[in-house]
């Protein structure tokens, strides 16, 4: 059986995928992840979880450019400018 | 996609995981390459492996287990990549230990004296960490963030042997001949370590961007980094002609390629008998893994 291992690096961070290890059961697996990704105290804690598990999702697309719902939607800069011209607000820069 | 375009994207930097399709011949130079990899990881414990009983210290004995522990672990990383592409461990082992597969060249030689233990853990680990480094840039994904642990864990190794050859090299004048021997004996097998000076676009791997430099790129960061290291301890290399010229290349004496050749094809010193060795244990240890898969069925 394969299980994939995560990672966590700090009490607080994220876990992060590892890797993998070949085990027969739970147990061997996570005493191979302890050897592989801990013994020396690099990680604060390990997720040890079968392959079968996992269900990857992917193809992302963005057909309709929705930018209303990302950063990359709002330019400000422009209207800004704009706007403190008209307050009267406006700086030399 | 087409191999052409495949092979355009991983030349402009692409990165490839194991679930995304690629052409047959990028897969099977991955498994040939990684697998040998693997391989020599693997090996590559059995020359430090003599060592243990004989270190000369409790700090030594558990410092050369540990880079054993290390290296073993290595080699279960890699084989785990080289599994996913299709290729089964026990498959790996096989073609090993029947001589089907390579490892590395440096890993065929008797190690003779203590001298040989700091000479590999500096000079030889190295050299792998040049090459090993360089993989990070892999254009295959899995391969590429494993090598981020593994280089971790070689920065501590080159310490380890550097700190044996500094040690013996502020000892006595018996010890420094030990050093000084290693290098000299070693010096040949280091020089071959990165491979034929091929051109790198007319190496498959690294057109295929599985390597991100050449062979003589490796070896002149080599030369570049290590000898001045060697010479400022006032140890000499077995080359009259190395130098640095003007320009920053080293200048050497041709290694010689007929003994690579002969070495990575089973016919080193040592090739049958630590290839035996691996043999024995893997008989040996079968009834483990039989009880242990039973177990868990």
């Amino acid at each position: 059986m394969i299980y994939e291992v995560f990672r966590q690096e700090k009490k607080g961070s994220a876990f992060a995928h590892a890797g993998s290890v070949e085990a027969p059961d739970i147990t061997f697996a996570q005493a191979f992840a302890h050897e592989q990704y801990g013994r020396r105290q690099e990680s604060e804690a390990l997720w040890v979880v079968p392959r079968d598990a996992i269900h990857e999702v992917h193809d992302f697309y963005d057909e309709l450019h929705k930018t209303y719902h990302r950063v990359d939607g709002y330019p400000l800069k422009e209207k800004l400018r704009v706007a403190r011209e008209r307050a009267g607000t406006a700086r030399d820069r | 996609m087409t191999d052409q375009a495949f092979l355009q994207y991983v030349q402009s930097g692409g990165q490839v995981e194991t679930t995304d399709w690629m052409p047959d011949d990028y897969r099977a130079k991955l498994v040939k390459f990684i697998e040998m990899h693997g391989n020599s990881e693997l090996m590559g414990v059995l020359p430090e492996r003599e060592w243990i009983l004989r270190a000369p210290t409790l700090q030594r004995k558990l410092a050369l287990t540990a880079k054993v522990q290390d290296e073993v672990g290595h080699s279960q990383l890699i084989y785990r990549v080289v599994e996913d592409l299709g290729k089964p461990r026990e498959q790996c082992l096989a073609d090993l230990i029947s001589g089907k597969s390579k490892f590395h060249n440096v890993f065929h030689y008797p190690t003779k004296t203590w001298g040989d233990v700091g000479v590999i853990a500096w000079l030889v680990d190295a050299a792998a960490i040049i090459s090993q480094k360089a993989l990070l840039k892999c254009s295959y994904a899995p391969y590429a963030r494993i090598m981020k642990k593994i280089c971790w864990e070689e920065s501590f190794h080159i310490l380890h042997g550097r700190d044996v050859v500094l040690t013996m090299m502020n000892g006595t004048g018996e010890q420094r001949e030990l050093v000084q021997e290693a290098v000299t004996r070693w010096w040949g097998p280091l020089m071959q370590f990165h491979g034929n000076p091929i051109a790198k676009d007319e190496d498959p791997m690294y057109v295929w961007r599985i390597k991100s430099q050449g062979n003589e790129e490796a070896r002149q960061q080599f030369l570049d980094g290590y000898v001045p290291q060697i010479w400022e301890l006032g140890l000499t290399v077995p080359d009259p002609k190395l130098r640095k010229n003007d320009d920053g290349v080293w200048e050497y004496s041709e290694p010689d390629w007929d003994e690579l050749k002969h070495v990575v094809t089973g016919h080193g010193p040592k090739t049958q008998e630590r290839l035996e060795f691996r043999r024995t244990f893997l008989e040996q240890e079968a009834w483990v893994r039989s009880v242990v898969l039973a177990q868990a069925a």
